[in-house]
């Protein structure tokens, strides 16, 4: 038998949709309708018309209206106020992202677990802060003998410079009174920058006097709270110069020949480098005051590589000397942190000079306590117990340098001598919060001791209690300590008096806390916490030390009953009312959730809680959320929903749907989530029913629901169970109590089905119209009544749907799903699979035909005949040879024996003849002339 | 700029010593060929001797006699009238510095009152219509290693308001700060306008390792503050240069200082020891001389201020040599 190619015939389904509506008639003016609105006239309407169609026009009425959009925006827009409210901290760390990249390569001799400087600089500049109005004196000398320095001798040239540097003696000086914080630091920073614009420009002398200016700030300590962030700001100006320095005279070093090694010898520095560097050190030899001398000098300490190898080994110690001439025990004490902090970068072999740092500052230790303290203070206004606070960061840099690393003995020295001086508060808390955390911890109780002994006028005691915790949290005491140290901590934490000290002690012992005890303790301290802070609502300033201590809870309770059942922490949540603080901690708490439920749960208590929490965040939405916010919290939500299980008990996991349902409806994603939910729940309870044909139109229409909620893999889900119902049907249903033949319901569902599967993608793992080959398998398959012809009519069906399918456009969509047709786009190979289908289901169909060629059967071969002539006529390329002589010839077989309605016939000959005038339509003509109608005879 | 004149003197450092050969090349750098009646060089050094404002009064009979004195001096014609090629040329030259008869290679030494300075110069002549070129450069001489063991010389010293000695009679002025020493006199324990009595209390110890010093070497010490009733303000270390002028009928002797060093800032801790550390600075200081015409000496002065406004200076003559 030959084989019939199938062509499809490319349809235009806009233009066919066209001429099958009414045409519209347009009205005339002065006709009757009663919808026509009666004031307008004609000329009238031509002038919106025009005015509508001009863009111009439009445009420039516009502008006198107010935008309710710019509106909002009128004024200070949000990003410029974020740079101005930035704090400093936040503002350093983004002008120094670079600067810590490069400390990180010259840390690297000192190993990872150095805690860099450029962590500390920024916990520094946020703490020290001031209100108070600062002032910065400068003397930059006039820029006299800069032009005509090139006519000087050389000697005469020393000597202006040399002069210059001492130009601040000659008032060129500038003083800034008054400036706010800010503007100090913005100043400091144009220093910074003017150092660099000096540099580039080749006026090495100003660069240095600015140097030298800058470092002579730090000698200066009225506003001495700032003096800590000063000392931040400074240093990062020597940095800059030292690093400037030290890069000129290497560039020396590199000449055309070789590149000098990064561990050079002196050796390999040639003779202009070495003058170059001896000139740097002779003229800071020079330089009159002591501070700039020293500052300066440890900033280029990296320098003496050139020349000598011993050269850092010998300076080290001898600027460690020079730091006694200091005699303001905070610029002493900073100073030297600046000093273990070079050489920790240049040298950090030089384990000596760190401790000669170390003991140095213990024999002079005393001079904090001392008259001129006091009298400084006295002037200035500050307290004591905000002086001593200012300590800290140097000397926990220093204490950190030298405990680094260090043998157990060094350590345990430093301590003893520590301890022998009296007021050693402040000794005890660098000692805490830079010795290794398990050296303090197995020696808790003696800490507890000591802080117990030490005067209450000096260093704060929450301060220490809280290094303490630090340890704590960090490494384990001795078990047999343990609940005594809590026990011993907490007594003296709990008595603090202001909630700001409170909650920062209490916030670091919550870890120690919930690491090593039960519940029962963690509701003890969360109660108290609570008690403390809601007197005058003092939990509002200190939200994000709550925030932490709630972290920390949750760190540590990974199983959510237990966490819920402690009694005071839905309580504690209470506490955060502001609402931005409230949804953070939800997040945090629903993050935690879904990281560590492993199983689904249906515990009540989980439930009412995280449902609770859940609202909080949905309700945060509104319209000016970021897509961002809604996307993470409908991401918190949906871990919540998908860990909800109530096993077989369907009906209160759809209850659960239904309510979370009414409570998220605000975030699609937690919505689509609930529509997966849900049809996952018709996908499991479909099989449960019995009628199979209201199984197979449910999956049908949970198919077309998930198709339509764009989830496309429970669609494929619902259409494969679907397909592999259809085996299943019985021949016979009981319908109304008759039984009845199935087929022509069968029939009805499959064609229903099909024009499912016209728009259900393939899915990329599987073959090219899977779903189809499939569901045409099982119709092959399925055994049908013998004398009937619904298979053959089902096959048609299937030729109408595969010629839609290679349309280039659809006949229809679903929003937001793409089918078949923008997925292969028309691709070449697709079309060929088609068709290959086509030609099979064709040869099926003629098979059958010749099948019915017995007399008693010629009816039906008539009018399956006639069937098939009419879906070739409007599905199929009938340009196509083929194609037309196979239509001609069925043609003829409807009519061969008589068996043709004749008005049929001549109806659709009617019809072709009409086709064929539309204008690419014309080639019908021709087959019209081939069609005889055949009279009856 | 059309035609530049430069000196390149071969030591990056540009220090030489007797007897050595100082060579370098100059270089004539230019975008055209350049026309010329000339090119020489001349090596110079010299020592100016300068009378002080103040001394000019007293001495003036013998103002005029004070000559710069010529060390050496001598001129080489390094290139005939000629014509250079555009570009750079580099021209190498050589100067032993050798002395004629007994005359000494001086140190080099920038001072007020006496100079000792040595200068190379190239000069190149070129038509009327040009302007003659010139480039001068100092080279730095150094003396030869001092013959003799060199041997340290520690003192020590102790200073309390009793070892003071020009301490003046007659209450303070109030708000009237004290003027800086600028010019001390050598050999005097001074203390400015306070009467002893009215001095507080104090008690400063202390030594410098040698005031016998190596000019390449730090000076260096210790101080320490053992008590004072008044707090410390600062504590400086001034070098002072000491230029004699003149001969045997009359000279002139002025000091004025090179450089001050503040060693302490602040009231410093008491009992512990500061640190004495000074580098002599580079052409303004030099081995102590001594000739005929002119003397070049140094000395230090430990200044300590206190508080409100006492300022207290202990003076240690210095020998500065080379080894």
């Amino acid at each position: 038998m030959a084989v019939f190619p199938w062509h499809s015939r490319n349809r235009n389904y806009k233009a066919e949709f066209a001429s099958c509506r009414l045409e519209a008639v347009p009205l005339e003016f002065g006709d009757y309708h009663p919808l026509k609105p009666i004031t307008v006239t004609e000329s009238k309407t031509k002038k919106v018309n025009r005015k509508g169609s001009t863009s111009s026009t439009s445009s420039s009425s516009s502008s006198s209206v107010v935008d309710p959009l710019s509106s909002v925006l009128d004024g200070t827009d949000p990003l410029s106020m974020f740079a101005a409210t930035a704090d400093p901290a936040a503002l350093a760390a983004a002008m120094d992202s670079s600067r810590r990249k490069r400390d990180r390569d010259d840390n690297s001799v000192v190993g990872s677990d150095f805690e860099p400087w450029t962590n500390k600089r920024g916990e520094i500049l946020a703490r020290y802060t001031t209100t108070e109005k600062l002032s910065i004196n400068l003397f930059m000398g006039s820029e006299k003998g800069k032009a005509g320095t090139a006519t000087l001798a050389m000697s005469e040239k020393v000597r202006t410079r040399l002069e210059e540097l001492d130009d601040f003696e000659e008032g060129s000086q500038k003083e800034l009174l008054n400036l706010t914080q800010q503007d100090y630091v913005n100043r400091i920073e144009e220093l910074n920058q003017s150092l660099k614009d000096a540099w580039a420009s080749d006026q090495k002398v100003k660069a240095l006097k600015i140097v030298i200016q800058c470092s002579k700030l730090l000698s200066d300590t009225s506003v001495i709270q700032f003096y800590p962030s000063k000392f931040v700001l400074i240093t990062d100006i020597l940095d800059t110069f030292g690093k400037l320095v030290y890069e000129r005279i290497f560039s020396m070093c590199v000449d055309s020949r070789s590149v000098l090694p990064d561990h050079f010898s002196p050796e390999n520095a040639n003779d202009t480098a070495k003058e170059t560097c001896l000139n740097w050190f002779f003229k800071i030899a020079s330089i009159r005051e002591l501070i700039p001398r020293f500052y300066v000098e440890a900033s280029i300490l990296k320098c003496n590589k050139f020349l000598s190898k011993t050269g850092i080994s010998e300076c080290l110690p001898r600027l460690t000397c020079m730091i006694r001439g200091i005699g303001d025990p905070l610029v002493s004490v900073y100073a030297r942190a600046y000093l273990c902090r070079v050489g920790m970068e240049v040298a950090p072999h030089l384990k000596e000079t760190l401790n000669k740092n170390f003991f140095d500052f213990l024999l002079t230790f005393k001079q904090i306590h001392g008259d001129t303290v006091q009298n400084q203070l006295v002037v200035q206004g500050v307290e004591l117990p905000s002086y001593l606070p200012l300590y800290p960061p140097a000397m926990d840099w220093i204490f950190q340098c030298i405990s680094y690393h260090a043998p157990e003995a060094l350590l345990t020295e430093m301590m003893e001598r520590c301890k022998k001086l009296g007021n050693n508060a402040l000794l005890l808390n660098s000692v805490m919060s830079a010795f290794r955390a398990e050296f303090i911890a197995t020696r808790s109780m003696d800490f507890i001791g000591m802080i117990k002994e030490c005067d209450e006028s000096g260093f704060p005691k929450h301060l220490l209690f809280r290094s303490l915790g630090l340890n704590l949290a960090l490494a384990d005491p001795p078990e047999s300590d343990r609940l005594q140290i809590l026990n011993e901590a907490w007594k003296v934490i709990t008595k603090l008096k202001n909630p700001q000290d409170y909650i920062n002690c209490a916030e670091v012992w919550v870890e120690y806390t919930c690491k090593h005890f039960t519940k029962r303790e963690v509701n003890t301290v969360l109660a108290d916490v609570i008690k403390h802070m809601t007197p005058d609502r003092a939990f509002e300033d200190s939200y994000p030390q709550l925030q932490l201590i709630i972290k920390k809870v949750i760190a540590h309770f990974h199983d959510f009953s237990v966490l819920f059942s402690v009694e005071k922490f839905l309580p504690f949540l209470d506490m955060f009312q502001k609402e931005s603080v409230r949804v953070e901690v939800c997040k945090c708490i629903m993050d935690a959730f879904i990281k560590h439920q492993q199983e689904p749960t249906k515990d009540p208590v989980i439930l009412n809680a995280l449902l609770h929490v859940c609202k909080t965040m949905h309700d945060s939405v509104n319209a000016l959320t970021l897509e961002d916010e809604k996307r993470m919290l409908s991401y918190l939500i949906n871990g919540f929903i998908k860990m909800v299980s109530f096993g077989r008990d369907f009906e209160q996991q759809l209850s659960f749907y239904v309510e979370s349902r009414s409570m998220f409806c605000n975030l699609e994603p937690v919505l689509v989530q609930l529509i997966h939910a849900c049809v996952a729940y018709c996908f499991i309870t479909i099989p449960s029913l019995a009628g199979i044909f209201t199984r197979l139109n449910l999956y049908l229409h949970s198919g077309q629901v998930a198709l339509a909620n764009q989830c496309l893999s429970q669609a494929d889900a619902f259409f494969k169970a679907a397909i592999s119902l259809v085996p299943e049907v019985p021949k016979m249903i009981n319908i109304d109590g008759k039984m009845r033949p199935s087929e022509s319901f069968l029939l009805e569902f499959l064609c229903n089905f099909f024009s499912t599967l016209l728009i259900v993608p393939d899915h990329p793992e599987h073959g090219v119209l899977f779903l189809v080959r499939e569901l045409l398998n099982v119709i092959q398959d399925y055994t049908w009544e013998d004398n009937s012809d619904e298979k053959i009519r089902i096959y048609t069906c299937v030729l109408h749907l595969l010629s839609a399918m290679s349309q280039e456009t659809y006949l229809y969509h679903i929003d937001k799903v793409d089918s078949n047709d923008s997925l292969y786009g028309g691709d070449s190979k697709f079309l060929a699979e088609n068709n290959k289908l086509c030609e099979t289901v064709m040869a099926q169909i003629l098979e059958h035909l010749k099948t019915l060629a017995k007399d008693e059967a010629l009816k039906r071969q008539s009018s399956l005949g006639l069937s098939f002539f009419n879906s070739i006529l409007a599905h199929g390329d009938l340009r196509n040879n083929k194609l037309n002589q196979l239509s001609v010839n069925l043609w003829h077989l409807a009519q061969r024996h008589g068996c043709a309605d004749t008005r049929t016939m001549v109806k659709t000959l009617e019809y072709i003849k009409k086709q064929s005038k539309q204008p690419d339509m014309t080639h019908l003509t021709e087959l019209a002339l081939r069609l005889p109608l055949q009279t009856r005879t | 700029m059309g035609t530049a004149l430069d000196i390149k003197i071969k030591r990056a450092n540009k220090v030489y010593h007797a007897g050595e050969v100082l060579s370098g090349v100059v270089v004539i750098s230019s975008k055209d060929s350049v026309q010329h009646q000339g090119v020489s060089l001349t090596m110079e050094g010299t020592v100016n001797l300068q009378l002080s404002a103040k001394s000019v009064g007293v001495f003036e009979a013998f103002y005029n006699s004070v000559k710069p004195i010529q060390i050496i001096n001598s001129t080489i014609e390094m290139v005939k009238p000629g014509k250079f090629p555009s570009g750079k040329t580099e021209i190498p030259f050589e100067f032993p510095l050798h002395l004629k008869g007994n005359k000494v290679l001086y140190e080099t030494y920038h001072g007020v009152f006496v100079n000792i300075q040595y200068t190379l110069r190239c000069d190149m002549k070129r038509s009327l219509l040009a302007k003659d070129l010139t480039k001068t450069c100092e080279f730095i001489v150094h003396s030869a290693p001092q013959k003799g063991k060199f041997t340290p010389s520690p003192v020590d010293f102790t200073i309390t308001p009793e070892t003071l000695q020009n301490v003046k009679e007659g209450s303070q002025k109030s708000g009237h700060p004290c003027s800086r020493p600028s010019s001390v006199l050598p050999g005097q324990r001074q203390v400015c306008r306070v009467k002893r009595a009215l001095l507080p209390k104090f008690l400063l110890r202390g030594h410098l390792n040698s005031t016998n010093c190596v000019i390449t070497q730090p000076l260096t010490g210790e101080l320490v503050v053992e008590s004072s009733e008044a707090a410390i303000r600062s504590v400086e270390l001034q070098l002072v240069r000491v230029e004699t002028c003149g001969c045997a009928e009359g000279y002139a002797r002025d000091a004025t200082e090179i450089q001050n060093i503040q060693i302490a800032d602040g009231d410093v801790c008491r009992g512990l020891s500061v640190p004495i550390y000074m580098v002599f600075p580079r052409l303004f200081t030099c081995p102590t001389l001594e000739t005929t015409n002119f003397k070049v000496e140094f000395e230090v002065n430990i200044v300590v201020l206190l508080h409100p406004d006492h300022l207290i200076t202990e003076n240690f003559p210095l020998k500065l040599c080379r080894i």
